[in-house]
């Protein structure tokens, strides 16, 4: 006996319920229920009323379907779809694969000794400051001591890859996003989706669109969740550009063209670099979790950890991680105070 | 007058809101500016403005904040474009410009100077001011001498390679305007150029102004909402508000001949005797014994310095040593008390 047995009866669908009965698949519950033997529910307190919910009608009236129904019914449905959309994502989404695999080839080909070198070039070109040289220098040696060169420089090439794809990608839509109030109406969700979803449901549906050898496949994990905040930023960074400085490109006569390259993406620039900065931070976190689905680098040393219970693997990884999210926080932040200086505003 | 003026706006109307077309229909049937905005939600910014504005004279727009002068200034180069009426530069309708024409006639026939600079930050000084060449395409060997010549002109020499946070506001001003003028453009529209930097400052800066504009005579539009600047400057003066042109003429003239109260209240704080001229208020000459000889372009000021206090004589007023007239000095007395609207007006 269910509790709403005599509410579909005294609704007089009865003669449907028996009639139509469902198929649906067996829950943990009737399983549960089958083997605890049916003891009468008939004498149920007021205070014990159940919520209608799709389950406890299906108990009275087999012809409601059951919850399970409904989740099945997303993943086929998702499941019907993913065929058609595999056939249009797979070309689009391969320049990633070749970018991430290609770059991962040159970072594990070039020996410590360049590779070393090539990165204190690039921090002090970028930062033009020889103690941020120094720490990056130490922190690098320190890792490869301790035998951690490898799986660093794996997660670093990742970043760089993921970092600039949502640059390329991320400021143009930035851009656009800037100029048109219905992109941005319809942008905006989006990103806020992707900013809460938690992280690992990013990798459900990629897992069944994509074979978990394709190195596209964490590539992809990565990008969704880094690019928003350098989309948001651009658009915040455009949109904040002072309007009189506007209206004297306008005064003088640029071109929108003009506008974009000599007026607005100069000045939005700042927002912008923080904006990388902010998704070379979100891929370093989102890298770890990747190490799920065959992303390789420090985040698989973490999992090794977790996994087989080997606590000092796992810390000396983590703080690998740490380390390079330091690393790359300070070189980003010097660059973009470096922008900053080089433009304060009046 | 001369017939042909430089800028000619005529029945101009500017209505902020969704549907300025709809409202324009009502603005016609005689709404008013607070009806407008209470029953439809829009905003009256401008209405029936009609000026000439002559070619090589500043001509200066002034009213409260709000009275719609920025608003005026953009139709000019249509930052901003009208509801209804017309834009006549040299007797072309600006309206009827596509795009490229427009952006043609903003490269070459008019340059602006802004209220804070508007300095592009990232680019440095001498980049700054050869914006103009620089937006054209010009090669940098072209306009190079030029800008440097203009930042001389300036009193800028030398900051070629500073940044413009680097400069002080009177100095960034200088940059800017250094920028209007390697433009080479006829007209300069300046909107409250002056009103960001502190008093003495804003003094150099005008006498700069009126220096330069002494040799290159451009045609200026110059917005303030400052009266002394206004008299000081202004070869002719648009009073403006709440969007309507209450009086416009030649300064000396709205201050002996105030059309209507709000003028009135607007003139009441100046310092007559340092602004008025002798010349507004000399007469013909019609008799033959004089205290002395002062020039029209003298100001009352100086010649009550002159009379030593005495205020009963009659002088003879020359122009560069020619006789032109006589100046009673009761008459002067007389001017500098502060004048009552025109009757005629004050029916309206
Ligand atoms: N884009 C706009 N949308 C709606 N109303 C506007 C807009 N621009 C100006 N206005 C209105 O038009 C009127 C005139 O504004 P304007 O900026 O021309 O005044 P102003 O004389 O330059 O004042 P200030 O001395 O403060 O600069 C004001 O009432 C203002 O609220
Ligand atoms: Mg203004």
């Amino acid at each position: 006996m269910a509790f709403y047995d005599k509410l579909i009866e005294s609704l007089g669908l009865a003669d449907w319920c028996s009639n139509e009965a469902s198929t649906g698949p067996v829950s943990m519950a009737d399983l549960l229920k089958q083997t605890q033997g049916d003891d009468s529910a008939a004498d149920t307190s007021f205070w014990d009323t159940p919520f209608p919910s799709l389950d406890e009608l299906n108990a009275a009236c087999s012809a409601i379907p059951k919850t399970r129904s409904v989740t099945d019914g997303v993943e086929n449905s998702f499941l019907s779809i993913k065929d058609p959309l595999k056939t249009v994502l797979d070309p689009i989404t391969q320049p990633l694969s070749w970018a991430l695999d290609g770059s991962m080839w040159l970072f594990e080909a070039l020996p410590w000794f360049v590779v070393i070198p090539i990165f204190l070039l690039v921090v002090y070109w970028a930062t033009r400051s020889l103690a941020l040289v120094g720490f990056v220098g130490v922190s690098f040696l320190f890792m490869a001591f301790i035998d951690h060169y490898l799986p660093a420089i794996q997660t670093l090439s990742i970043i760089f890859v993921c970092t600039s794809f949502s640059v390329v990608l991320g400021v143009p839509i930035g851009i656009l996003m800037s100029r048109s109030r219905s992109m941005r109406r319809a942008l905006v969700p989006i990103l806020d989706m992707l900013q809460t979803l938690p992280t690992f449901v990013y990798l459900i549906p990629l897992i069944f669109l994509f074979s978990v050898t394709e190195s596209k496949l964490y590539g992809i994990a990565i990008i969704l969740y880094a690019i928003v905040p350098v989309i948001r930023l651009t658009d915040l960074g455009i949109r904040l550009v002072d309007k009189e400085v506007l209206e004297a490109a306008h005064a003088f006569g640029m071109t929108d063209r003009q506008k974009l390259f000599k007026v607005q993406i100069p000045l939005a620039l700042p927002n912008i670099m923080a904006g990388v900065n902010q998704t070379i931070m979100m891929s370093l976190a989102m890298v770890v979790i990747a190490s799920l689905v065959s992303a390789p680098g420090l985040g698989v040393l973490v999992l090794r950890g977790i996994r087989n219970l080997e606590l000092g693997v796992g810390l000396v990884a983590g703080l690998g991680i740490v380390l390079l999210a330091v690393l790359l926080d300070r070189v980003t932040k010097a660059a973009l105070a470096r922008v900053n200086a080089a433009q304060k505003q009046q | 007058m001369s017939k042909n003026p430089m800028i000619s706006i005529r029945n101009l109307y500017k209505i902020f809101g969704d549907t300025p077309d709809k409202m324009m229909e009502l603005v016609r049937a005689g709404i008013g500016k607070e009806e407008l905005l209470e029953a439809h939600g829009h905003v009256l910014g401008l209405q029936d403005i009609n000026v000439d504005m002559q070619e090589g004279e500043t001509t200066v727009v002034m009213g409260l904040s709000g009275s719609g002068k920025s608003t005026l200034i953009r139709h000019i180069n249509r930052l901003i474009d009208p509801t209804a009426g017309e834009v006549l530069i040299q007797g072309d309708n600006v309206l009827e410009y596509d795009s490229d024409r427009l952006r043609a006639m903003r490269r070459s026939q008019m340059s602006m100077v802004f209220q804070h600079f508007a300095l592009l930050p990232h680019r440095n000084v001498l980049e700054n001011v050869a914006l103009a060449p620089i937006v054209r395409g010009d090669p940098s060997e072209s306009y190079d001498p030029e800008a440097r010549h203009w930042l001389e002109r300036v009193g800028l020499a030398g900051y070629e390679d500073h940044y413009p946070h680097q400069l002080s506001g009177g100095m960034q001003q200088r940059v800017g305007i250094a920028r209007a003028l390697t433009s080479n453009a006829p007209i300069m529209l300046m909107d409250e150029a002056f009103s960001a930097l502190d008093p003495l400052i804003r003094t150099d800066m005008q006498d700069l102004l009126l220096e330069l504009q002494n040799e290159l005579a451009k045609t200026i539009v110059f917005i303030s909402h400052d009266l002394d600047e206004a008299l000081k400057l202004a070869d002719h003066l648009v009073i403006l508000k709440d969007g309507l042109v209450v009086q416009q003429d030649e300064p000396q003239h709205i201050l002996l001949n105030p059309q209507d109260d709000y003028v009135v209240d607007f003139i009441a704080d100046i310092n007559r005797a340092r602004v008025l001229r002798v010349r507004s208020i000399m007469d013909p000459i019609s008799q033959d014994s004089f205290v002395g000889d002062v020039d029209q372009e003298a100001s009352l000021e100086d010649v009550i310095a002159l009379t030593g206090g005495d205020t009963s004589g009659m002088y003879r007023v020359t122009r560069a040593g020619a006789v032109v007239g006589q100046l009673d000095l009761k008459a002067l007395v007389r001017a500098l008390v502060r004048t009552k609207a025109s009757d005629t007006r004050r029916a309206f």
